[in-house]
């Protein structure tokens, strides 16, 4: 359906936005290609959500050139309303409805006949598995449940693109994982997916172009393998009985960092079966004797702390500051 | 469909949600529909008996007045309902997508004027079986209902004003709640000649005693004189400036 050459649905270039005095953007650069799921990833107050709020209209940017499914979102921001569909972090339905009415509001303000709202609006109940609950008020939903009925009224008008902002923030894991196969499947029918969030877990599950994000700058991008080989390869990790056998250890093994403390030993490497047979057959051979043994692969985690740890653990009392500067209803209540 | 029909089919949809909102929402339903009626049999019950209306049978007297603390009350119901509107993401939601800006705030004033007005109606049909007799003409029936509609309009964007303005809901329910104690203020309940000097020249130059005398005119068949026109204008001005309010205060908290 979608050919390679397809011009990218979500064009940004050098996206920046200040609050008061605080630079929460400073000059984003995104391409995200059709049909994909790209996340944007990044710490509290990194500035994700408010690249979701313009995204989607729901505030200016002070600069930068933004695209959407073609539309500028400068110049045609009801061109862009069109093709898109926003799930946040704060549940977008209405309590006092219940689901089947909330998804027929939708109907209606899409602009689908009674009879087409009131068919879309059965189709996703049960895609999403909330017939039994289609006529209970949404205010007596599970959080899970609230959700999933949000994520569905964002897909009653078969929006292009659909943004997602931290959708399984809050979630248990069995709902997160619901959220997660919706996700894989809205993809799979070619819907455009920008997703943000603070789980590493999540962005490496879903995604097939991350970008991270930290204090308004992207720090790194593309695909999760590519974000693993940026840093250096996993390590085992060895524990001895005592300080001894721990020296002589580090003696032998070229490039390996004891820990004094904990008795261990650091040792770069794979992890492969190969490398640590070698590696105590060595060590048995010096009649060194190994505790336990670890093994660690480099994970979206060493890369996501090594990009952006340094600073967010010295400034962490600005992080919180960032956080509440990260406008979701304060800027809607001023 | 033109953009006109879009919009119009988008406050539909909104009205349609606000009035859903008004069955499922107890103290909403007290308030507009309830409390009016309660009302209208405290004073002809409790007090009408020892109230000197200048020879009017107190019911005939009173029902006008009580039509006006109706639309008072609404006043905090709306207020509250916009309020809390606006703090939840549905709003959001709303904003994202590419339907008519306003119709959120146009449901809830239309809403508000439909569901008083259901509320006025059941307290005059209330009042007919306990000695309430107005005019039959059907001409000043029809003028009665135009004023009530406009009142009720004006009241609501007044009100959406101060639930937009208010910085959560009980703040708007309690700055709404003093448009009902204009009525007090008025010859609504008793006439004015009673009042200190001062309060009377206060009274008979607020708006609410314009009205009640128009309405107190038209359905006792008594002189409305100016009263008429004056509360038009008064409500036409209200209605202005409850919608350029309401109007700038939406536009700037959704703004970015």
């Amino acid at each position: 359906m979608i050919s390679p050459s397809s011009p990218p649905t979500i064009v940004v270039k050098g996206l920046r936005k200040s609050f008061a005095k605080q630079v929460v953007l400073d000059g984003i650069d995104l391409n995200v290609k059709a049909g994909t799921i790209f996340s944007l990833l990044g710490p509290n107050g990194s500035g994700k959500t408010t690249t979701v709020r313009i995204l989607s209209t729901l505030i200016h940017a002070d600069g930068g050139e933004v695209t959407v499914a073609g539309h500028d979102l400068k110049t045609d921001a009801n061109g862009v309303r069109r093709s898109i569909a926003v799930t946040g972090q704060f549940s977008a339905v209405d309590k006092l409805l219940t689901g089947r009415e909330n998804l027929q509001l939708m109907g209606k303000l899409n602009r689908l006949s009674k009879q087409g709202a009131r068919t879309r609006a059965d189709e996703l109940l049960e895609r999403f598995d909330l017939v039994d609950a289609a006529d209970r008020y949404a205010m007596t939903y599970s959080g899970g449940m609230k959700r999933r009925l949000d994520l569905a009224m964002s897909l009653v008008g078969q929006p292009q693109v659909v943004f997602l902002d931290e959708p399984t923030t809050g979630l248990d894991p069995r709902s997160r994982r619901t959220v997660w196969g919706i996700v894989r499947e809205l993809a799979a029918e070619g819907v455009t997916i920008f997703l943000t969030t603070q789980l590493l877990e999540e962005a490496d599950q879903l995604a097939d172009h991350i970008a991270v994000l930290n204090k308004g700058k992207l720090v790194a991008e593309g695909t999760p393998d590519e974000l693993r080989a940026l840093v250096p390869g996993g390590r085992i990790t060895l524990q001895f009985p005592d300080q001894r056998q721990l020296e002589a250890a580090a003696g032998l093994v070229a490039g390996s960092t004891p820990d004094q403390e904990k008795l261990s030993l650091d040792v770069p490497g794979d992890g492969s079966v190969d490398m640590v047979r070698s590696l105590l057959d060595h060590l048995s051979g010096m009649s060194i004797k190994v505790d336990k043994l670890a093994v660690h692969t480099p994970d979206l985690d060493d890369v996501f702390f090594a990009l952006t740890d340094n600073e967010s653990v010295r400034d962490d009392s600005r992080s919180d500051l960032d956080n509440d500067a990260t406008p979701q209803k304060t800027t809607a209540g001023k | 469909m033109t953009a006109i029909n879009y919009a119009i089919s988008d406050v539909q949809t909104q009205v349609n949600r606000v009035l859903k909102h008004t069955t499922r929402n107890p103290s909403t339903l007290i308030m507009t529909i309830l409390l009016p009626l309660i009302v209208l049999l405290l004073f002809n019950y409790g007090f009408g008996g020892a109230l000197d209306t200048h020879g009017v049978k107190y019911i005939n007297y009173v029902v006008p007045g009580i039509i006006l603390m109706g639309a008072g009350y609404s006043a905090s119901a709306t207020a509250t309902a916009v309020n809390s509107d606006m703090s939840e993401g549905i709003i959001d939601r709303f904003r994202t997508m590419a339907i008519n800006r306003s119709s959120v705030l146009s449901g809830h004033v239309i809403g508000s004027t439909l569901r008083t007005f259901t509320g006025i109606a059941l307290v005059v049909v209330i009042a007919l079986p306990i000695g309430f007799r107005p005019t039959s003409n059907p001409v000043r029936w029809l003028a009665v209902i135009g004023i009530i509609l406009l009142m009720l309009y004006a009241v609501a964007w007044l009100s959406a004003g101060i639930g937009l303005f208010a910085p959560n809901a009980s703040g708007a329910a309690s700055m709404a709640s003093l448009l009902s104690l204009l009525p007090f203020l008025s010859g609504a309940f008793v006439p004015t000649n009673t009042m200190p000097g001062w309060l009377q020249t206060f009274t008979a130059n607020q708006p609410m005693t314009h009205i009640e005398d128009a309405l107190r005119g038209l359905l006792m068949e008594t002189p409305v004189g100016n009263h008429g026109w004056i509360s038009i204008v008064w409500l036409v001005g209200i209605a202005l400036v409850g919608y350029l309010w309401s109007r700038s205060l939406f536009n700037r908290k959704t703004a970015g």
